[in-house]
């Protein structure tokens, strides 16, 4: 897994005066499946597309396999070792089989080659009995099909996929990625999947990247990346809905007493007292009790009253976001807001244990 | 009314007849203004699909010069292909003024600029990020060229068959640089209007006839090799 396939350094991309791509250093290693999310406009799409080398960067280097790419005929033969998926199936007016076969044909393999290839790559997709079918009369999940089995029978040294799944609608998303995923496990393709949706993310990376204007902001394993954000907009993008501005009044060993407006927290946090901080809490992590009932969990440390403001069904959870002079986001079962017969209104007590909170250095 | 029916019944017979200087004069169109749709093709073309992907300083100010030519009239292109080939003009060494070659230039110029004109039409409607795709499933630069024109073939019969259109009956520019000479550079159009001029009228009729045959039997199988492919 520690093998290089490509690399790239001081990569910066300018479209006039405005920088929208700027990363210093990344790695795609060998068999790995490397992640990338962030909201549109992040730069995901232009570092797919340099990395592909459809677009040259304003300066930077790539390397291929420990292999300097210069961006003069050569380009090519180092194009021609990948193979990109994008968000649009991008078919051409012709059969499925000859949209699979494409790629092939324009490297010149020869006719049985193709028909191996093309056939075994379009059964695996599930498609084969489409192949005589016009491309243009496939539905969406079809055609997304087409265009994997097409980058897929080149059996490219790297996969980049760009939001792939982004324009289909969620039962057909659910099955292609299934797919997706048992094919890239058995191949041990090295790929770069572009997306903004962490679900996507989580179940497909090795590794995740997150990328905010133009640049990387963290690059690490997926629970660590959820577990502990780099940056506030890191932490909002991974789903940490509650971030506090607070100051550490004494830290022992660890533990440390954060202060809100108001409130003080019990954290873990190894900041020194008096360092500004941002408190992040899952929704998922905090728990609700109604004001007069007994304390259920007692190592919970942090205890906070509150009112409920809005309560909203989704899926088999309730989104719960309770005003405790500032808002706090708590997701709870069903059966909890049955049983604890919430109202907007409602007083409650929001409880999370210290080591529940992540606490982030404020800049 | 007459003169029309009777007009009509002659040109028919003349027709089935395979009358020699009607048969002549429809192959004479056809070689030329067959001739000419081809270069034009194999010039406007590359240049079309060139001038619809790149991106140059004056690029704006080619596509207007190319749009403007697709309306260049007949008798100015006729004006200036004669200049060019007059016996002092700097191509009268060649000799060609009066001779089907001349025609076949002067057409040329009215045909490449429509069929360049459709075709960077036909390219720009493609979607851009297909250009993307192809070079990214290793397309060579004119593997991309080819492809793209594959996938914008069925605009591009509306190219050929404007061009086609806009050359077999146009008059003003075979009549100034062929000069219509009975059995060298006479065609439909040229033909009809000498004869109608000279009171033929059967004759000038049969070969109006012919003309509009032939641009609905080429339009007709284009248009049925488009719809083809339309996708349903």
């Amino acid at each position: 897994m520690s093998v290089p396939v490509l690399e790239v350094r001081d990569i910066l991309v300018r479209y006039g005066p405005s920088v929208v791509l700027r990363v210093p250093s990344l790695t795609l290693f060998s068999g790995e499946i490397l992640a990338l999310i962030g909201p549109n406009g992040a730069g995901k799409s232009t570092l797919l597309r340099v990395l592909g080398l459809l677009e040259a960067p304003s300066q930077g280097e790539l390397y291929f396999s420990g292999q300097r790419v210069l961006w003069n005929a050569d380009i090519l033969y180092f194009r021609r070792r990948m193979a990109s998926v994008f968000q649009e199936p991008l078919l051409c007016d012709t059969t499925v089989f000859e949209n699979a076969a494409l790629g092939l044909r324009l490297r010149g393999a020869d006719r049985r080659e193709i028909l191996n290839r093309v056939g075994r790559w379009l059964e695996r997709l599930g498609i084969a009995a489409l192949a005589s079918q016009q491309a243009r009369t496939l539905s969406g999940g079809e055609a997304q099909r087409a265009s994997l089995a097409r980058a897929f029978v080149l059996d490219p040294e790297v996969l980049l996929l760009d939001e792939p799944f982004a324009a289909l609608d969620p039962p057909t998303r659910e099955s292609l990625l299934f797919d997706l995923d048992t094919i890239l496990r058995e191949t041990g393709t090295t790929t770069l999947f572009v997306t903004h949706d962490r679900s996507e993310a989580l179940l497909l990376g090795d590794r995740l990247g997150v990328m905010m204007g133009g640049e990387v902001l963290q690059l690490d394993l997926p629970e660590r990346v959820f577990a502990t954000p780099a940056t506030e907009e890191v932490a909002r993008f991974v789903g940490v809905e509650t971030i506090l501005p607070g100051k550490v009044i004494s830290q022992e060993r660890g533990l440390a007493v954060v202060g809100l407006e108001g409130t003080e927290l019990e954290v873990l946090a190894e900041h020194s007292p008096g360092e500004r901080v941002l408190v992040c809490l899952r929704p998922e992590d905090i728990t609700l009790s109604r004001k007069e009932d007994p304390i259920s969990d007692p190592s919970a440390g942090n205890r906070i009253y509150g009112r409920v403001r809005r309560l909203a069904p989704l899926g088999s959870q309730y989104r719960v976001v309770v005003d405790c002079g500032f808002p706090l986001v708590a997701l709870i079962t069903k059966q909890s807001y049955w049983e604890l017969s919430l109202k907007e209104g409602t007083e409650v007590i929001a409880s999370f244990k210290a080591s529940a909170a992540y606490v982030l250095k404020k800049h | 009314m007459d003169l029309i029916w009777e007009g009509i019944r002659q040109a028919f017979w003349l027709i089935l007849q395979g009358d020699s200087e009607v048969l002549r004069i429809t192959l004479l169109s056809l070689q030329v203004s067959g001739s000419a749709v081809l270069i034009s093709l194999f010039l406007g073309i590359p240049l079309g699909t060139y001038l619809a992907l790149a991106r140059f300083p004056g690029r704006n100010l080619a596509v207007s010069l190319v749009n403007t030519g697709m309306g260049l009239p007949p008798v100015v292109v006729g004006l200036f292909v004669t200049l060019l080939l007059w016996r002092n003009g700097p191509l009268g060494i060649l000799d060609l003024l009066f001779t089907p070659i001349a025609m076949i230039i002067a057409q040329v110029i009215i045909a490449a600029p429509i069929v360049t004109g459709l075709t960077i039409a036909a390219i720009q409607q493609l979607n851009p990020q297909l250009r993307l795709q192809l070079l990214a499933l290793g397309a060579s630069r004119l593997q991309l060229f080819w492809l793209l024109i594959r996938e914008a073939r069925l605009p591009l019969l509306a190219a050929i068959m404007a061009g086609f259109g806009g050359v077999i009956s146009e008059v003003g520019a075979v009549m100034m640089v062929g000069g219509n000479i009975k059995g060298q550079t006479r065609v439909l159009t040229t033909a009809t209007v000498l004869e109608s001029r000279m009171g033929h009228f059967d004759l000038a009729i049969a070969l109006g006839v012919i003309l509009l045959l032939l641009s609905f039997v080429v339009n007709w199988a284009l248009t049925w090799i488009q719809q083809q492919g339309r996708p349903r």
